[in-house]
């Protein structure tokens, strides 16, 4: 790929974690805890209409009434819940200002993460929708967009501008009943992005959005919300980091995404959130819950590449409802030191001629563990569903762990369903074959993570496989030796 | 070119190589013959720098430096390449993206920057061709699902293109049929001048018909016990290796 091993080194030697940086931006922070008021006061403070925060208050009353999952294979301490602030926005916020308005440190945290302002406003082919603790400050090409009847703005704003769109297909994919972390986003989430693609429109750039968690203590919410109209294309991307910092940080988004009738949507992530130190310290929880539904005759895909976070619990899932729909996963989950991840997907098939693919890729090293867990699920009038799945995990020293949990639920005889696992480990011997051709240990760990990894970073936009490539060799770096 | 001096190695705490002594320089080819267990494949290990084998007395002395306490790495870009009697697979990595990545390694270790893609493009296919493989061959994952022939052409093959001054095939014979074995050697045999050396490693004499050396040296015990010209090989083959221990 087009970078050099100058650049990769000058990256490790400050791999401890290169965003692990804390600007210091003037916060309008919430006292800690939850309860009815915090809720009514989120949406208060975000000027939203009353059935919104009547819709956050039941989400509420769902979630004190849930107990907090344990079935995933991770181990760590709890949170709590009322020792978090609930909302921080940055204090700089005006919708009228124009990008050199924007408060400098700001502008510097850009910098560090290198996607400055100045350089989005050149980018042609990605419009950035950048979130910073919990409010989007800056939002490009949204002109460009418009002109196409695309809508991406933040969800705040949609509720405003768009309230008809929002309430029709917001909880519709994930409701507020669905699990514990999902009740409690709904109840108070602080903002994330909505996309909307009119009827016939191909989305003619990758829309793009960085999460950034800034604030200590505090939550983030964010609340993901893409709808493709019928005969509609749209790709979506979402990277993101995080300071570095010694408390857990929780982070509990919730993504839905709908595909009307022969829609398409590509939602791709790279998430490099702080994993906690080399002594398991630190880092970040992410309880995620992403779903997408699927109409007549379209399609989801999910491409993630996973390094970062202490612990990872996040399925994302496709519910193949219209006939003919297709549904498709792929994932690189790494962990190393003491991170622990528990994830995959679900594919529902309702829809006759429905299909799914799952290609999972787990790359454990150091003293960490990772879990493959997918439910494939064909009901009964799924007449000629179709599955494939394969779920692979490469193991890097003898002090990690893999696991895979596969849930195969068939209730139709005509669905045809396959499952291929394999387990490996970087031998000593690929190694020194590398190593006897000139290639160093840190390079072949690359190159054969690199060709482990293949199929699914080959899914990643161009951009984004780059980005994704350098991630997977700076997380493995010092993991055999 | 190598100068081998009273080697001794072990593996796990059990000695295999007892005292070896050999001396190559270039534009020579080299065989190594003897019977199984004899220590042929752990000369060529210590040789590349293979760190399960551990050297306790000795030195190996490549380019006028003594190269023991160099990494395997090291001793590639110096210009030892050794081709694998059991090459490895890396799956999902193209066979053009492992050269591609062992030649830029080799290039930067050396201080030179890296090479162009229109010239590794072009240097490929011009070894391909001399090698006669095909191009469809390069894009496939390295030695996964290849046969037995596919695998040792694929090694000279990164002979070619790596360019070394000394060369270690390691029973490259082995599981190859006649034909395989012929266009091996040919390969070999073009890329062989009078800067470059050979060592061939192996248990029969019939390679030696394709590669002609211009030593033969009869491993035994982890010893070099009789030394001769091309000759030796054919007696061998005659009398097997009974009568020189």
């Amino acid at each position: 790929m087009a970078y050099t091993e100058e650049e990769l080194k000058k990256e490790l030697e400050t791999k401890e974690y290169e965003y692990g940086f804390y600007t210091d931006i003037e916060s309008e922070t919430f006292p800690v805890g939850l309860d009815e008021s915090i809720v009514k006061a989120i949406s208060k403070k975000k000027e939203e209409p009353e059935w919104m925060t009547e819709w956050r208050l039941e989400a509420y009353k769902v979630w004190k009434s849930m107990e907090e999952p344990d079935w995933a294979n991770v181990k760590y301490q709890k949170p709590d819940f009322q020792a978090i602030a609930y909302y921080s926005a940055p204090t700089v916020v005006d919708p009228n200002k124009t990008l050199d308005d924007v408060d400098p440190d700001l502008l510097a945290m850009y910098k560090k993460l290198g996607i400055s302002v100045d350089e989005q406003k050149k980018m042609n082919n990605v419009a950035m929708d950048i979130v910073v603790d919990s409010v989007s400050v800056a939002t490009t090409f949204k002109k460009t967009l418009g002109e196409k009847g695309i809508i991406f703005m933040s969800i705040s704003e949609a509720i405003k501008e768009h309230p008809e769109l929002v309430k029709k297909y917001i909880g519709t994919v994930v409701p507020t009943t669905d699990n514990y972390y999902a009740a409690l986003n709904s109840a108070v989430f602080s903002d994330g992005s909505f996309c909307y693609i009119p009827k016939g429109v191909r989305c003619p750039m990758e829309l793009s959005t960085y999460f950034r968690i800034n604030q200590a203590g505090t939550g983030q919410f964010e609340r993901t919300l893409v709808i493709a109209d019928k005969d509609s294309y749209v790709s979506y991307l979402e990277g993101c980091t995080a300071p570095s910092r010694d408390e857990n940080q929780l982070h509990a988004a919730v993504v839905e995404l709908v595909a009307l009738d022969q829609a398409e949507i590509k939602y791709s992530t790279v998430q490099n959130w702080f994993p906690g130190n080399k002594n398991g310290k630190g880092g970040v929880f992410n309880f995620v819950t992403k779903r997408g539904i699927c109409h007549k005759n379209s399609k989801i895909s999910w491409t993630q590449v996973e390094t970062g976070s202490a612990v990872t619990w996040k399925y994302p899932s496709c519910i193949l409802k219209g006939d003919n729909s297709v549904g498709e996963f792929y994932s690189i989950a790494v962990t190393n030191n003491y991170q622990q991840a528990d994830t995959g997907t679900k594919m529902i098939h309702l829809g006759k001629n429905t299909k799914s693919t799952i290609i999972s890729k787990g790359i454990s090293a150091g003293k960490s563990q990772n879990s493959y867990r997918g439910l494939v699920q064909i009901n009964s009038r799924a007449e000629n569903a179709r599955n494939f799945s394969q779920c692979d995990s490469l193991l890097m020293g003898n002090k990690c762990g893999a696991h895979t949990f596969p849930y195969i639920e068939v209730k139709n005889k005509t669905a045809m369903v396959e499952h291929e696992a394999s387990t490996s480990k970087i031998g000593e011997d690929q190694i020194f074959y590398c190593n006897q051709r000139g290639i160093d240990t840190e390079k072949a760990i690359a190159l054969i993570v690199n060709g482990f990894s293949k199929e699914v970073l080959n899914k990643l936009p161009m951009e984004f496989a780059v980005e994704a490539q350098k991630l997977l060799e700076i997380s493995l770096e010092g993991s055999v030796g | 070119m190598l100068s081998i001096d009273n080697l001794h190695a072990s593996v796990e705490g059990k000695s295999i190589l007892n005292g070896i002594n050999l001396d190559v320089k270039a534009g020579e080819i080299h065989a190594i013959m003897g019977p199984n267990g004899s220590g042929k494949s752990t000369l060529s290990s210590v040789i590349a720098g293979n760190e399960d084998y551990e050297v306790t007395k000795g030195d190996i002395v490549f380019k006028n430096e003594n190269i023991i306490e160099l990494s395997a790495e090291e001793r590639a870009h110096k210009g030892i390449f050794m081709s694998f009697q059991y090459p490895i697979e890396i799956p999902g990595v193209t066979v053009t993206n492992f050269i591609k990545t062992a030649i830029n390694s080799n290039l930067k270790a050396r201080g030179e920057s890296e090479m162009p893609a229109n010239k590794m493009l072009k240097k490929i296919r011009e070894k391909a061709e001399l090698l006669e493989i095909d191009s469809r061959f390069l894009s496939r994952s390295l030695n996964e699902g290849f046969s037995g022939g596919e695998k040792k052409r694929n090694e000279i093959f990164q002979m070619a293109m790596l360019e070394p001054s000394l060369s270690i095939l390691d029973e490259t014979d082995s599981g190859l049929d006649i034909d395989a074995l012929k266009v091996v050697a040919n390969g070999v045999n073009k890329l062989k001048n009078k800067d470059n050396a050979v060592i061939v490693i192996t248990h029969y004499q019939r390679l030696l018909d394709y590669i002609i050396p211009d030593f033969v040296h009869v491993l035994h015990e982890g010893k070099i016990v009789k030394s001769g010209d091309k000759s030796l090989a054919h007696e061998l083959e005659e009398k097997g290796y009974d009568w020189i221990k």
